[in-house]
């Protein structure tokens, strides 16, 4: 009995403070990749939009934000039911998803099914979201894979002399897109791809993938992340694997640098390149890396905020500033809101981004070298730093499309 | 073995004709034709290898499952959840202690005293009916993987491989023969070798307990016979916790085996679930043999696919499966 009048007292003050915020919500649906592999990225990317609303805060004039979290594992079925059930069920008016590339096309075809809601992109990379038929409303303020590339190859050939490399990486688009980027450049300066590796997804076991890597190459190149990342680096070091190493941007990254046990050693004095780099000493960055570490306690985040709570900050960020100018007016199929997000430019901590005609990021790349800052932690140097890189990669448009979407043979290694 | 023979004088043959060729893979000298064909031997040997120490690890989850599926009857799909439990206690030993070896003893007891609660608390009041024993486990390994999840984070953990096992050895398999006519010796993880070497010991310990001990007379006659054995005056329970125990620690032996030569993370639960369950099936339901037989041909078929086609590789697996099921339904090795 008495259990019954609490259970009905806790029932009734719900709904009185239900009526108590009667002031108007702009309900945001939020989805990363939570389980799986890749769940240490997306907590990370949680995290970044958590620190994003800590700077910004949930107003925009009168109302609140509310935003509802689903979780995804990186495939795009599990993507596609995420924004769905935001959609039907918690009746979202904006959603700001997803994380991974092959979700992102998913998301993308999506979208197009719901041409009156807002699509902003949360961190996927892959070329062909933005590129390829791309949806009025879907809108990315992260570079692809590719232009997350750029200054890798040429850093490569001309500083560190490596003439031939070997590639592995996860069969899926983001990786696509990502070796895209790298073999155009690097065998545009002259260099000689000579083996791609595919493994899926997943992959746990990768001894058979280590010994079939080439011995008569300079260095290997590393586009794997979350988990498989981590398996391949401690399967490398108990095979005693030596050769250079050269890493995507979400293999070299706080996710896997950051991981416990000692096989991430293997990756001191490796290069890549990627839309950030821990040690940027531009005020900008800083100011956000203090505003991720004061959000959370030392063991409940990495050292420095990984690429994918860069990019969640980044989108929130976006969507935050673009709903402000338009003082949350979502009327007429959210037109100004929209027309607001196509033209806005931020001011982010990566470096300023704005959109191009296809609602795709033009923003700052960064080449980085793997250090060791003397405690044990490891961290990605600037190297380099290339502003205003566009997703045609600094190519004409023409000849960038004659040379194919990414994929596992796209690009050819020669000069386009 | 014999009986075999006489039955399926063809089949004999076919498997007789299937290891010869592959001895001589390994042990010969590839011609030049033959690394032009299918690529360097190097690879070919460190895929089988790889295949063979990955089936160690699976023997040493499935065997678990198995045991307690063929005593009792109880498909445990919590099972990948004693997996990760064992791992992460594994982890926690090796970092505050240093000793690897201490890890594994302690993974075991713990993962062992979880199994003798579930059997106590769970399976005993549901004993008999199939489907709520699934749902209940189905249920169970959900709201662990959460309760993992919440203590340990999304991270990515390895167990830290003890120095005296970092790095290769070199094996006395010649995997090519240099210009200047100098033997190339196959180089390959120590740590893998060990792990192996481990599972053969407890696979062939388990065979000789269940064939040649009281306890494993006790344990086979309950697996054919449940209610006779009961009926001669065992006591039934006892036996029934003590093989769940032994399999829950076996598969948390297995999550710090696991943790070592590759890595846990959430997830790691459902992919060492479906492999037990797919070796369980590939080899036949409660025999240890089978599931012996099973994580062989899985370890391998995942390695081999792979390396030569590596588009497919996930899909071996499963095909393996379907052609077993297929032909032989009750699994390879399975008496009934």
């Amino acid at each position: 009995m008495s259990k019954c009048s609490v259970g009905l007292l806790a029932l009734s003050s719900l709904f009185l403070s239900g009526a108590a915020i009667a002031q108007e919500k702009i309900k945001v649906g939020v989805t990363a990749t939570l389980e799986g592999t890749y769940t240490v990225l997306g907590e990370d990317g949680m995290r970044g939009h958590q620190t994003a609303l800590n700077v910004l805060g949930k107003k925009i004039g009168d109302k609140e934000l509310e935003f509802i979290v689903a979780s995804t594992d990186a495939t795009p079925d599990s993507a596609v039911r995420a924004v769905r059930k935001l959609i039907e069920q918690d009746k979202v008016q904006i959603l700001l998803s997803p994380l991974s590339g092959d979700e992102g096309i998913a998301v993308k075809n999506f979208a197009k099914t719901h041409p009156e809601l807002t699509f902003i992109n949360a961190a996927s990379g892959a070329q062909e979201t933005t590129y390829v038929d791309p949806a009025p409303n879907f809108f990315r303020y992260n570079m692809d894979g590719a232009q997350w590339q750029v200054g890798l190859g040429k850093y490569a050939y001309d500083e560190k002399k490596y003439r031939k490399i070997a590639t592995v990486g996860e069969d899926y688009s983001f990786i696509y897109t990502q070796v895209f980027g790298l073999v155009l450049e690097f065998c545009g300066a002259g260099g000689q791809v000579t083996n791609r590796q595919w493994v899926p997804l997943g992959t746990k076991d990768f001894a058979s993938v280590i010994a079939a890597l080439p011995d008569d190459v300079d260095a290997i190149y590393l586009g794997l992340g979350g988990a498989d990342a981590v398996n391949f680096l401690n399967q490398y070091q108990q095979a005693g694997g030596k050769a250079h190493l050269m890493g995507g941007s979400i293999m070299i990254d706080q996710t896997i640098l950051s991981s416990k046990g000692n096989a991430k050693n293997a990756l001191v004095g490796t290069i890549a390149a990627s839309g950030q780099a821990d040690t940027w000493e531009d005020p900008g960055w800083q100011k956000f890396v203090k505003a991720y570490q004061d959000a959370f306690p030392p063991n409940k985040r990495f050292p420095s905020p990984s690429l994918l709570a860069t990019n969640y900050y980044d989108s929130t960020m976006a969507l935050i500033l673009a709903l402000r100018e338009v003082n949350g007016d979502l009327s007429d199929n959210q037109s100004k809101f929209k027309a607001a997000l196509a033209k806005i430019e931020i001011d982010a901590p990566n470096g300023k981004i704005k959109l191009d005609a296809n609602r795709q990021a033009i923003g700052t790349n960064f080449v980085t070298e793997v250090v060791d800052d003397g405690k044990g932690a490891l961290f990605s140097k600037v190297v380099k730093v290339i502003p205003n890189v566009n997703q045609t990669l600094g190519y004409d448009p023409a000849v960038f499309s004659k040379i194919g979407l990414p994929s596992r043979t796209v690009p050819e290694c020669k000069k386009y | 073995m014999s009986r075999f023979v006489e039955r399926h004088p063809a089949w004999a043959l076919i498997v007789i004709i299937a290891v010869a060729i592959l001895l001589w893979l390994i042990f010969a000298v590839w011609p030049p034709g033959l690394e032009e064909a299918v690529g360097r031997k190097r690879v070919f040997l460190n895929a089988v290898f790889n295949g063979i120490t990955l089936g160690g690890l699976y023997f040493l989850v499935a065997s678990g499952f198995t045991l307690i599926f063929g005593l009792m009857r109880n498909v445990n799909l919590a099972h990948g959840s004693l997996y990760l439990f064992g791992g992460y206690v594994g982890y926690a030993i090796s970092t505050a202690t240093g000793s690897w070896v201490l890890s594994f003893i302690v993974a075991f007891i713990l993962t062992a005293l979880v199994g003798v609660l579930l059997q106590l608390i769970v399976f005993r009041r549901m004993e008999g009916q199939d489907l709520r024993q699934t749902m209940v486990t189905i249920g169970l390994s959900i709201v662990f993987a959460d309760l993992m999840l919440w203590a340990c984070g999304g991270d990515f953990y390895q167990v830290q491989t003890p120095n005296w096992l970092i790095g290769p050895v070199e094996l006395p398999l010649i995997t090519a023969i240099k210009s200047s006519g100098e033997p190339v010796y196959l180089r390959y993880p120590m740590v893998r070798l060990v792990i192996f070497a481990a599972s053969v010991i407890i696979g062939v310990a388990m065979w000789l307990a269940l064939n040649r001990t009281r306890i494993g007379m006790i344990i086979r006659a309950g697996v054919d016979d449940r209610d006779i054995l009961a009926a001669t005056g065992v006591r039934i329970q006892l036996v029934f916790v003590l093989v769940f125990a032994f399999g829950a620690g076996l598969a948390g032996m297995a999550g710090v085996v696991g943790g070592t030569f590759q890595s846990l993370s959430p997830g790691e639960d459902i992919r060492f679930l479906l492999a037990s369950l797919v070796v369980v099936i590939v080899g036949g339901m409660g025999s240890i043999p089978g599931a012996a037989l099973g994580a062989l041909i899985i370890g391998l078929a995942e390695q081999l696919g792979s390396v030569y086609i590596p588009t497919y590789a996930i899909v071996v697996t499963f095909l393996i499966m379907v052609l077993v099921l297929a032909i032989r339904p009750q699994g390879l090795l399975a008496r009934r």
